[in-house]
C-alpha cells in the first residue's frame, strides 16, 4: 500500500490576525501544520500498521506545496513516521486550490500511489476544494470528511463513514481513490486495514506526537524538493485574494444577573421570545 | 455572459430549505451573468421536488434517474459540468451544504473553472466576499475562470421566494450512462428529528460538554421545543459522545445564524466562535466567569445549567401564558 499524505502550514489559529494595507498579515506569524493535515498524516501511517505501535508495511509519502520553509513542518510529518517527503515549491500568497490540485495531480502521476489522505480543509483559507479538485482531475472516486476508513484486506477497496448534514453515510469506494478527512478520523478504531490490522486493533484517541528517535529518524529521510514548472504547472491562480479585513467586531460582555431578567431582556428588549 | 445554473437539493417532494439561500445568491450573480436562473435537481422520483422548484425560477432541468438515487459526488459532479454546458451558463452556484462541498469543487474540475467556497455576498462579476480563517478575516476574492463556481453559506442569503408565475421543467439529458466509478453509498444512517435543520431554525440551543452526560441534554431539547428551535452542541459534547455528530456547530460542523442562540455550558473555543457568531441575540449560560463566550455574548449569565435551564424553562412558560 502506497499512500500519499499532503500538508499546508498555516497560521497559528490561536493567534489574533493582523491586518495591514488591506491584506492579512502575516510577517510574525507562527507557522504549524493545519489540524485536519495531522489527522490525515496519522489516518495514512495507521493503514500501514498492524497496530498500535505494530509493525508496518507500506509506504507513506508526505507531499506539500509551499515555500521552502514548509521543509521544517514535513520534517514534522517525517518524525511522526511518513518514509520520505516531496515539496513542490510555491508561494502561499499565490496558490489557490485549484493550482494546488494541478500541482498535485502531478505529484500522482509520477508517484502512482494507492490512495491519497488529505485534511478536509485548511483552516486558514477554509475552501474546503482541493481532495475534491484532485479527484476531478484524477477521474478517481472521492471520499470526504471522513469518520472512519475500513480498508479491505484485498485492498481494492476501502468502506468509509462520513459526516453529512442528515447524520452519517456509509461509502465504499474502489481504489485507487482520494480520502479527506474530517476530526473524528482519530478515534481508537477509526481508521484500519483488513490485511494489517485485526478488528481488536487500536490506536491512542490523538494524532500521535514525534518521539525522540522519530525526530532522528526524520533527519535522515529524503524531503524532495521540485519546482512546480518542472511539473508542467506554470499557470497564473484563478482565485485571487484582492483584500482583507477583520469583521466587525461584537458588542458583547452584557450580563444579567437572574433568569427572570433574562427573559424579560430577551423579551422586551431583544424582542426574540 | 450567459446563465447560472443553481444546484438545489430535494427533500421529499419539495426543494430542500437548504438550498433555497443559494437560488437567492444565483439572482444575485444573474445581475453580472446575464440570466437566466437555470434550477438543477439531481435524484430519483424527484418530479415533484421540480415541479417545487420551479415556483422560485424560470426554468428547472431535473436529472431524475435510479442511477442517481444517491448523492455521489462521482454522478452528481458530472451531471452538473452537463448542465453548465447545456444551459450555457458562465456560474454554477449551490448551498454549502454537505453534499454541495463534496460536489461543486468536484464539478469546478470537470469544467476546467475554478470556485469560491462558502462565499457571504455576490460583490460583482467573479467578485465574492468569503470568511476565513475561524471567522476572524473576511477576505474579497475575484474567481477568473470563464465559468465561475461558488458556494454559498445558507446564512448569508435569504431564502428565495417563489416568483409571481411559474417556471418550466424540463427532463435533463445525459450523453452517456452513469458511471459512478465504483463508488457507492452503503447506508444512510440518519439522524431522525422533529425539529428544524439547524441551518434554518429561527432559535438554535446547544450544550457544551460541561452537561456532562447525555441524558443531561433532555432539559435542553425541552427548551428547544418549547422556543420551536433546533438543538445543537460543541465539539466537546460531541467528541465526549453526549450528542450525534451532526448536531456540533463550529468551523467543524454547521454554521449557525439564528435570531436567537443559547449556548449552555460551553465555553468558547475559537472553532466553535466561528460556527455561531453570526447569530443575532447571543445568550450564554456558564458556571464559570471567565468562559470566552461571554465577550460575545449579549446577555451572560453567571449560573450552573442545573439551576438556570429548569428555571428558564419555568420562566418562558409562565411569559407564553401571560402574552397568549
Amino acid at each position: 500500500m502506497k499512500i500519499l499524505v499532503t500538508s499546508k502550514r498555516v497560521p497559528n489559529p490561536e493567534q489574533k490576525l493582523k491586518f495591514a494595507g488591506g491584506v492579512i498579515d502575516l510577517s510574525a506569524a507562527a507557522w504549524q501544520i493545519n489540524t485536519f493535515d495531522e489527522y490525515a498524516v496519522e489516518a495514512a501511517l495507521r493503514l500501514t500498521e498492524k497496530g498500535k505501535g505494530g509493525e508496518r508495511s507500506g509506504e507513506v509519502v508526505a507531499v506539500s506545496v509551499g515555500p521552502k520553509e514548509m521543509s521544517q513542518q514535513l520534517r514534522g510529518v517525517l518524525a511522526m513516521g511518513a518514509d520520505r517527503a516531496i515539496l513542490v515549491g510555491g508561494h502561499d500568497a499565490t496558490l489557490d486550490a485549484e493550482s494546488v490540485a494541478r500541482i498535485l495531480k502531478a505529484v500522482v502521476e509520477s508517484e502512482k500511489p494507492d490512495l491519497v489522505i488529505m485534511g478536509k480543509q485548511t483552516v486558514d483559507g477554509e475552501s474546503n476544494q482541493v481532495g475534491q479538485l484532485l479527484a476531478g482531475y484524477l477521474g478517481w472516486p472521492q471520499a470526504t470528511f471522513l469518520a472512519s476508513v475500513l480498508l479491505a484486506a484485498d485492498g481494492k477497496t476501502a468502506t468509509v463513514t462520513r459526516e453529512v448534514d442528515s447524520g452519517v453515510e456509509e461509502k465504499r469506494v474502489r481504489l485507487p481513490a482520494v480520502l479527506t478527512v474530517d476530526l473524528r478520523i482519530i478515534g481508537k478504531r477509526a481508521v484500519r486495514n483488513e490485511a494489517l490490522a485485526g478488528p481488536d486493533a487500536e490506536w491512542e484517541e490523538t494524532q500521535r506526537y514525534a518521539s525522540l528517535k522519530g525526530i532522528m529518524a526524520a533527519k535522515k529521510k529524503e524531503i524532495r524538493e521540485v519546482a512546480a514548472a518542472d511539473l508542467g504547472v506554470t499557470r497564473a491562480p484563478l482565485v485571487r485574494v484582492i483584500g482583507a479585513e477583520a469583521p466587525p467586531s461584537r458588542k458583547g460582555g452584557g450580563k444579567v444577573s437572574s433568569v427572570e431578567e433574562l427573559v424579560q431582556k430577551l423579551h422586551a428588549e431583544a424582542k426574540v421570545i | 455572459m450567459g446563465a447560472v445554473v443553481v444546484f438545489c437539493e430535494t427533500a421529499g417532494s419539495a426543494v430542500r430549505g437548504a438550498s433555497l439561500p443559494a437560488v437567492t445568491a444565483a439572482g444575485q450573480l444573474a445581475e453580472h451573468h446575464g440570466g437566466p436562473v437555470v434550477g438543477v435537481v439531481i435524484g430519483s422520483g424527484i418530479s415533484a421536488a421540480a415541479v417545487d422548484l420551479a415556483r422560485y425560477v424560470s426554468k428547472v432541468i431535473a436529472f431524475d434517474q435510479a442511477a442517481l438515487a444517491a448523492p455521489l459526488a462521482e454522478t452528481y459532479a458530472p451531471v452538473l459540468a452537463a448542465a453548465v454546458k447545456t444551459a450555457g451558463a458562465s456560474a454554477l452556484v449551490a448551498t454549502a451544504t454537505s453534499t454541495g462541498k463534496d460536489v461543486l469543487p468536484r464539478a469546478t474540475a470537470l469544467l476546467g473553472a475554478a470556485m469560491a467556497s462558502e462565499v457571504m455576498a455576490v460583490a460583482g462579476k467573479g467578485k465574492f466576499r468569503r470568511p476565513t480563517h475561524a471567522g476572524n478575516a473576511f477576505a474579497d476574492v475575484e474567481v477568473s475562470s470563464p465559468v465561475v463556481v461558488a458556494t454559498v453559506r445558507q446564512t448569508e442569503f435569504a431564502a428565495a421566494t417563489p416568483a409571481a408565475s411559474a417556471g418550466v421543467v424540463e427532463a435533463g439529458v445525459l450523453a452517456g450512462p452513469v458511471d459512478a466509478l465504483g463508488a457507492e453509498v452503503v447506508a444512510l444512517h440518519a439522524t431522525k428529528s422533529v425539529r428544524p435543520e439547524l441551518g434554518e431554525a429561527r432559535v438554535v440551543v446547544s450544550g457544551g460538554r460541561g452537561m456532562k452526560a447525555s441524558e443531561n441534554f433532555k432539559v435542553l431539547e425541552e427548551l428547544t421545543d418549547l422556543l420551536g428551535g433546533a438543538l445543537g452542541a460543541s465539539r466537546a459534547a460531541t467528541d465526549a459522545g453526549l450528542v450525534p455528530a451532526d448536531l456540533q456547530v463550529g468551523q467543524t460542523g454547521k454554521v449557525v445564524a439564528p435570531q436567537l442562540y443559547i449556548a449552555v455550558a460551553i465555553s468558547g473555543a475559537i472553532q466553535h466562535l466561528a460556527g455561531m457568531k453570526g447569530s443575532k441575540v447571543i445568550v450564554a449560560i456558564n458556571k464559570d466567569p471567565e468562559a470566552p463566550l461571554f465577550q460575545i455574548a449579549d446577555y451572560g449569565l453567571i449560573a450552573t445549567w442545573e439551576t438556570a435551564v429548569p428555571a428558564l424553562i419555568a420562566e418562558i412558560k409562565k411569559l407564553k401564558a401571560s402574552s397568549g
